[in-house]
C-alpha cells in the first residue's frame, strides 16, 4: 500500500465535505462551490490511483479524462454562475426558494 | 455572502446529515483501500500505440487521438455552456470597470507573456505536458485581463466573425472527422503519416475556441447585442 | 457497395445543425427543421442498417476497447433514438410556431445541442464517454428550462442545474472507482471482468443514487415538477419524453450488463442486486402513489401534468424485482408510450395556456368548444396513460402484469391498477372542467393550427401504439440486451 492511496483518501474526503457545504449552505454561490470542491475529489481519485504501480509512468487515460472533466465544469460553472446571476436580479437574492410550489398557487 | 449561512437548517438535522455523511465517507474510504495495490490501468496499450499517435507525450496521445471523440464532445459542452450564458440574457452581468494605472500597465505587460507561453504550451503538448487545454487556458486568461482593463470587442467583429471563433473547434472537428471516413475510415480515424499534423491542428484551433470562449463566459452576455439594445 | 455511416451521421446532424443555427441566426427556423427531418430520415436509415446487419460496434477513432471509444447499436439503443426521433421531429413542428424568433434563435441551437447529446448517449458503449453526454444534455436542458424567463422558470432550472451537476459527479465517482478496478471503461468489456468487491458495490451505489436523482424516482423527484411545470410547452415535452428517460436508459444498461446477476456465481452479489431490485421496485411503487396522489392536488395543468410524469416513472421501476425479459420488454414498451403521450399532453397544455394566458384548471373556460383539436390530444393521451386499450399504454402494462404474475409477484400488478385509476382521475378533472363554463372568460389568443394538429397527431400515435406492438418488441430483440436465460 503506497503513499498513493492517502491522496486518493484525499480526494474521498473532499468529495464528501462538499456535499454536506452543498446540502448545508443556501447562497447559491456557495453551493457552486461545494460543487466544485466535489468535483476536484473525483479528479483527486481519478489521478491518484492512475500513479499506483511504483517505478511505472503514471497511467495517461485518467490524466486525460481529468482534463476532459475539468473543461466539462468550467462551462458548467460558468452557466450556473450566469444563472445565479439572473436568479438574482429576479428575485432579490441568490437563493432557491424553500418552498418551490407555493408561488406556483398565487 | 454576509448572513446566509448555514442558518436555515436545524442542529439536529445538521447533526443527522454528518452522521450520515460520516458513513458514506468511511464507505468510500473502504472501497478506495480495497482497491488492488498495484494496477497499470491501459497504460501498456497507449504506450504500444504512441509511434502510431503522432505525438510523443502519452497524456495527449489519449486527449486527441485515442480518446479524441470525447475532446470533440467537451469542446461541444464549452460551447454549449455559452450558448445556454447568451440565452440568460444577463442584462446586469456585465463588468463596468475602470481601470487604475497598475491594471493598466500591468495587463501592457502580461498580455503579451501570456500568449507567448500559451503558444509554447500548444506546441510542448506534442511531447511534454501542455496542450490544447492549457494553452486555451492561459489565452484565455489574457483575454479576462484585456476585458478587466476596459477592453471590448470591435463591433464590426462582435456578429458573425465572433460566433464564427467560437465554434472553431467543433467545427473543425466535425468537419476533419468526417472526412476522414471517406476513404474508407472511421470517424476521427487519424492515418498515422498525418496524424502529427492533424493533432497540431485540431490542438491549434481548439486552444483558439477555448480561449475565445472563456473570456466570453467572462464577459456574460452576447457583445452583439449589447451594441443593440 | 459503401457502407453508409449511419452511427456517426445520427450524432454529427445536429450539432452541425446547431452550429448553423448558432451562426445564422435570422435563417434558424429553416435551418433547424430541415435538421430535424434530416436527422428523422437518419435514424430510419440506421433502424434499416441494424434490421439488416443485426447489432453494430463502432470503433471511432479505429482504435476500439478498451484504449479507444466505442459506440454500439443493439435492439435497446434502437428503440431510444426512435423513439428520440419521433418525439424529437413532432417537438421541431411545434416549436416551429411557438417560438418568436427572440426566442428561437436560442432555443434551436440548444434543442439540437440536446438532440445530439441524447443520439451520443444512447450509442455510446463507454461509461466515461457516457458522463461526457450526461453533461451535454444536463446543460442544454437547463438553459431550455431557463429560457421561459421569470423568476419561477430561473429558479427551477438553477435547482435542476444543481442536481444535475450532483447526479453527474456521484456517477463519475463510480466510473473512476471501476476504472481503477478493471482498467477499462468499456461496457463490454466491464461486463465480463466485473465481480463482486467493495469497490464494486460503492460504485454501483454511487451510479444508482446518481442516476435516480436525475431520473427523478420517488422521493428524488423534488426539482422535477417546478422545472417541467415552468419550461416552456416544447421544452416541458421533451424533458418529460426524453431527458428524463436517458438517465434511466444509463441504469438500465449498466443493471444489465455491468452488474448481472446472469452470468455471476450465485451468492453474495446476486443476492445483493436483488435486495436492491427490491428496493427500486418499492420506491417506484411509492412514485406511483404519491406522483398520482400529488398529480390529482394540483390546481396548475402543466404542474398537473408534470406529476404525472412522476407517476409514471414509477413504474419503469417496477420491471426492476420482475427481472424478466417480458418485464423489461414491457418497461421500455412503457417508456415508448409514455415519451409519445406525454409529448401530446405537454403541447396540449401549451396551447390552452397560449391560448387563454393561464393554466389554472378550474377555470379552463369551454375549451372543449374553442380548441377542440387540442382537447381530444389531451383526452387520447390520456387513455394511453391510463392504459385503456387499445393504446400504447395499455400493452404496455399488460405485459407488466404478465411479468409480473409469472415471476410469482402479483402485488407490483397492483400498482399499475391504483395507478390507472388515478391517471383516470386528474385526465377526467381536466376533462371535466373544459366542458363547463368558468367566471373568468378567457381572453382568446390565436393558438396556431400546426401546434394543435402536431398535438393530435401524438395523440393519436399514442393509440396506434396499442396495435402495432409486436413491431417494437421484436426491434427490442436485436442483440438481446436482456441476455438471453430465462430468470
Amino acid at each position: 500500500m503506497s503513499y498513493i492511496f492517502l491522496y486518493a483518501l484525499v480526494g474521498m474526503g473532499l468529495f464528501t465535505l462538499g456535499l454536506y457545504a452543498l446540502i448545508i449552505h443556501a447562497h447559491l454561490l456557495r453551493k457552486i462551490l461545494a460543487i466544485n470542491i466535489m468535483g476536484s475529489g473525483v479528479f483527486l481519485v481519478l489521478v491518484a490511483l492512475a500513479a499506483r504501480t511504483e517505478g511505472a509512468a503514471p497511467d495517461p487515460v485518467p490524466h486525460a479524462m481529468v482534463i476532459t472533466g475539468i473543461v466539462v465544469a468550467v462551462s458548467a460553472t460558468a452557466l450556473a454562475l450566469a444563472l445565479m446571476l439572473r436568479v438574482r436580479s429576479e428575485t432579490g437574492r441568490a437563493e432557491l426558494d424553500e418552498e418551490p410550489l407555493s408561488k406556483f398557487d398565487d | 455572502m454576509n448572513n446566509t449561512g448555514e442558518n436555515t437548517i436545524p442542529l439536529s438535522l445538521r447533526l443527522l446529515l454528518m452522521v450520515l455523511l460520516t458513513v458514506m465517507a468511511v464507505g468510500l474510504a473502504y472501497a478506495v483501500l480495497s482497491l488492488p495495490a498495484q494496477a497499470p490501468g491501459l497504460s501498456v496499450y497507449a504506450v504500444e500505440n504512441i509511434n502510431i499517435s503522432g505525438v510523443s507525450n502519452p497524456v495527449t496521445a489519449v486527449l486527441l487521438n485515442y480518446r479524441a471523440y470525447d475532446t470533440f464532445l467537451e469542446l461541444g459542452v464549452l460551447l454549449l455552456a455559452l450558448l445556454g450564458v447568451w440565452s440568460l440574457g444577463c442584462a446586469g452581468c456585465q463588468h463596468q470597470s475602470s481601470p487604475g494605472p497598475v491594471l493598466d500597465s500591468l495587463s501592457r505587460l502580461l498580455v503579451p507573456i501570456l500568449i507567448m507561453v500559451s503558444g509554447y504550451l500548444l506546441w510542448a503538448g506534442a511531447h511534454a505536458p501542455g496542450g490544447a487545454f492549457q494553452a486555451g487556458s492561459v489565452l484565455g486568461a489574457a483575454g479576462v485581463l484585456l476585458l478587466l482593463a476596459g477592453w471590448r470587442i470591435h463591433a464590426g467583429l462582435a456578429g458573425l466573425p465572433l460566433r464564427i471563433a467560437l465554434v472553431l473547434g467543433v467545427a473543425v472537428f466535425a468537419l476533419v472527422g468526417a472526412v476522414l471516413i471517406l476513404p474508407g475510415g472511421q470517424l476521427l480515424a487519424f492515418p498515422p503519416a498525418y496524424a502529427g499534423g492533424l493533432i497540431l491542428l485540431f490542438e491549434t484551433v481548439a486552444t483558439l475556441s477555448i480561449a475565445i470562449s472563456l473570456t466570453a463566459l467572462f464577459l456574460g452576455a452576447d457583445p452583439d447585442e449589447e451594441d443593440a439594445s | 457497395m459503401i457502407e453508409m455511416h449511419w452511427v456517426v451521421i445520427v450524432i454529427l446532424l445536429p450539432l452541425t445543425g446547431a452550429v448553423v443555427c448558432f451562426l445564422w441566426p435570422r435563417q434558424t427556423v429553416v435551418s433547424g427543421l430541415i435538421t430535424a427531418v434530416g436527422l428523422f430520415a437518419s435514424v430510419l436509415g440506421l433502424t434499416w442498417q441494424v434490421l439488416e446487419q443485426g447489432a453494430l460496434r463502432y470503433a471511432v477513432g479505429g482504435w476500439g476497447a478498451p484504449l479507444g471509444i466505442d459506440l454500439y447499436v443493439d435492439g435497446l439503443s434502437l428503440l431510444m433514438l426512435i423513439v428520440t426521433a419521433v418525439v424529437g421531429l413532432a417537438i421541431s413542428v411545434y416549436s416551429s410556431a411557438y417560438f418568436r424568433l427572440d426566442r428561437a434563435k436560442h432555443f434551436w441551437p440548444l434543442w439540437l445541442f440536446l438532440w445530439a447529446a441524447l443520439n451520443a448517449l444512447f450509442l455510446s458503449a463507454d461509461i466515461f464517454n457516457i458522463y461526457v453526454t450526461l453533461e451535454l444534455m444536463g446543460l442544454a436542458a437547463v438553459a431550455l428550462v431557463a429560457l421561459s424567463g421569470g423568476a419561477n422558470a430561473l429558479t427551477a432550472a438553477m435547482r435542476y442545474l444543481l442536481v444535475s451537476l450532483l447526479g453527474s459527479l456521484f456517477y463519475l465517482m463510480g466510473v473512476a472507482l471501476l476504472y481503477h478496478s478493471y482498467g477499462s471503461v468499456d461496457i463490454a468489456i466491464l461486463s465480463q471482468r466485473v465481480e463482486s468487491s467493495p469497490a464494486v458495490w460503492v460504485a454501483i451505489g454511487l451510479m444508482v443514487a446518481g442516476l435516480l436523482l436525475k431520473t427523478a424516482l420517488f422521493p428524488l423527484h423534488f426539482w422535477l415538477p417546478p422545472a417541467h411545470s415552468s419550461a416552456p410547452a416544447p421544452v416541458s415535452a421533451l424533458l418529460s419524453a426524453l431527458v428524463v428517460k436517458a438517465s434511466f436508459y444509463i441504469l438500465l444498461r449498466l443493471w444489465l450488463e455491468v452488474f448481472p446477476l446472469t452470468n455471476t456465481v450465485p451468492g453474495q452479489f446476486a443476492l445483493g442486486q436483488f435486495g436492491l431490485a427490491q428496493i427500486l421496485g418499492l420506491l417506484g411503487a411509492a412514485a406511483v402513489l404519491w406522483g398520482g396522489i400529488q398529480a390529482l392536488r394540483q390546481t396548475r395543468l402543466k404542474l398537473l401534468v408534470a406529476y404525472s410524469t412522476v407517476l409514471q416513472i414509477g413504474y419503469l421501476f417496477l420491471a426492476f424485482p420482475l427481472a424478466s425479459i417480458i418485464g423489461w420488454k414491457a418497461a421500455l414498451y412503457l417508456l415508448l408510450a409514455h415519451a409519445v403521450a406525454k409529448t401530446a399532453m405537454f403541447m396540449a397544455a401549451g396551447n390552452i395556456l397560449f391560448y387563454g394566458g393561464h393554466d389554472r384548471i378550474a377555470d379552463l373556460d369551454r375549451v372543449a368548444q374553442r380548441l377542440p383539436l387540442t382537447l381530444s390530444a389531451f383526452g387520447l393521451a390520456g387513455i394511453s396513460l391510463m392504459g385503456l386499450p387499445p393504446s400504447g399504454g395499455f400493452i404496455a402494462k399488460w405485459l407488466l402484469l404478465e411479468a409480473a404474475i409469472r415471476s410469482g409477484q402479483w402485488w407490483w400488478g397492483l400498482m399499475l391498477i391504483v395507478g390507472g385509476l388515478l391517471t383516470g382521475a386528474y385526465v377526467f378533472k381536466v376533462i371535466g372542467y373544459a366542458f363547463t363554463r368558468s367566471d373568468l372568460p378567457h381572453e382568446p389568443g390565436f393558438v396556431p393550427k400546426r401546434m394543435e394538429w402536431v398535438a393530435l397527431v401524438m395523440a393519436l400515435l399514442a393509440i396506434v401504439l396499442g396495435l402495432f406492438a409486436p413491431l417494437p418488441l421484436a426491434l427490442l430483440e436485436i442483440g438481446s440486451p436482456f441476455g438471453e436465460s430465462l430468470r
